[in-house]
């Protein structure tokens, strides 16, 4: 069976480490924040201007002032930092943010992301994605694995505008966890009972497979 | 202390020698942190051909969706520009020019720009849309985008308290743009919410410093209006 959405998000949150700071895209990578690992603290950063993000307010806690990257309200956590966006960016450009989980139209196995632009379409904007891509030293892609005609996202080559250049290493869809190294995707995981054949036809790009490929543990 | 007092008393006297074709900046993450009152007044004033430096562009009728209605501004600098139906019609039409900036290299533009770098190199946008036309190096392995910074002949910022000399605290995610804006233009106008006497704010804790301010205005109202309010289950 394909992953559900949560279970890509759960899978995700394997990944958490204790102390890690992480930043997580809109859609799937937000929903890795309700899978935390028992033992596990981490802090959530929006690029916003928050380290340290909270849960959801109440109708009586809510506060304007108080925003995620998403524009959704919420409350910072305990030990939470507020900066400006300067700030925040120097986190994530400068390497200091210890994962960043975010969406994604294509990959490739050059490490390719395309993410924000499809041409035709009303092009509303990179927002932080491109900084983000650029200065992740680790980056989990969530996507699904084709379109909804069938059509392979995990590709030779992007046919999208780009949001960043060779800076995609690991990637979670809904049949697979792919690691991209040496120009093609390397097969790590399969989503329970999804077998090798049916990711291999699904996927478009070189696609190297172990002998053995576990299912994963959602 | 008179040369250090920069209060002004009206949104008019706030925007004094604000003209057409002016470069302006405006603080706010989304409508989180926008200066309302001075976005209201420019919209009365009715100044056009607007090179408008912000994050987002408002949404229909609310912050610089206002602007838009009045066809102020003729290029708009920004990151994200999606949640707004009359901002897509101008844009499709032609009327209004738009850069994308990401939203990191708009951040840093804006800081270097009142820092008095004239440029830097980011890695990114490397290798995609962005970076085309524009000057790349390699350095230590890695390729990067000669990014130009940014100034403008107005800032409009929005704080939480000042003091009458111009020293800002913003609140919480309120900050965002608001506090390199505040010293990349010109002349900065902050509005806020509450105005102290000097001395009263904690020097610890002054988020911009007063040098970096021209006028502080006592803003009559905030909305504050929310985008996604979202509540717990």
């Amino acid at each position: 069976m394909a992953l559900s959405r949560e279970q890509i998000a759960m899978r995700v949150a394997q990944e958490l480490e204790d102390g890690f700071y992480v930043n997580l895209g809109i859609g799937i990578p937000t929903l890795v924040a309700n899978y935390v690992p028992k033992g596990v603290e981490v802090m959530m950063q929006s690029e916003n201007g928050l380290l340290g993000m909270g849960e959801f307010p109440t109708e009586e806690t809510i506060d304007p002032d108080l925003i995620n990257a998403g524009k959704q309200t919420v409350t910072a956590a305990t030990g939470a930092a507020f900066f400006s966006s300067a700030e925040s960016f120097a986190m994530i450009r400068g390497g200091h943010v210890d994962l960043t989980v975010l969406g994604a139209f294509e990959v490739d196995q050059q490490g390719n992301i395309a993410s924000w632009m499809i041409p035709g379409k009303l092009v509303k904007g990179m927002g932080g994605a491109m900084d983000l891509v650029a200065g992740a030293e680790n980056i989990i892609v969530t996507m699904t694995h084709a379109n909804k005609h069938g059509q392979s996202k995990i590709l030779k080559e992007c046919t999208l505008p780009l949001t960043g250049a060779q800076c995609i290493k690991h990637v979670i869809t809904e049949l697979a966890l792919m690691e991209i190294k040496d120009g093609a995707f390397h097969l790590i995981e399969r989503a329970p009972g999804v077998s090798v054949e049916e990711i291999k036809e699904k996927t478009e790009a070189d696609l190297v497979i172990p002998d053995n490929v576990p299912e994963m543990n959602v | 202390m008179s040369g250090f007092n920069k209060v002004v008393n009206s949104y008019e006297e706030a925007l004094e020698g604000f003209k057409d074709n002016m470069t302006v900046m405006v603080g706010g993450f989304g409508l989180c942190g926008i200066p309302e009152g001075l976005i209201e007044q420019v919209y009365n004033m009715g100044c056009k051909g607007l090179t408008a430096i912000s994050n987002n562009a408002g949404v229909d009728g609310f912050g610089l969706g206002k602007w838009l209605e009045k066809r102020q501004i003729s290029t708009m600098i920004g990151s994200y520009v999606g949640e707004n139906e009359l901002f897509e019609k101008l844009l499709l039409s032609g009327e209004m020019e738009v850069i994308l900036t990401p939203q990191g290299t708009l951040a840093e533009k804006i800081r270097a720009g009142g820092a008095g770098i004239p440029a830097f190199f980011t890695a990114t946008g490397f290798g995609t849309k962005v970076a085309e036309g524009k000057e790349t190096r390699n350095i230590d392995g890695r390729d990067y985008v000669l990014e130009p910074s940014l100034t403008a002949d107005f800032a409009l910022v929005k704080a939480w308290k000042a003091d009458t000399m111009g020293n800002l605290i913003f609140n919480k995610t309120a900050m965002n743009f608001n506090p390199m804006m505040a010293t990349a233009g010109k002349i900065t106008v902050a509005e806020v919410e509450e105005i102290v006497e000097p001395g009263e704010l904690d020097p610890n804790f002054i988020h911009t410093p007063g040098i970096y301010v021209q006028r502080v205005i006592k803003g009559n109202s905030f909305e504050k209006r929310i985008e996604q309010r979202t509540v717990k289950a």
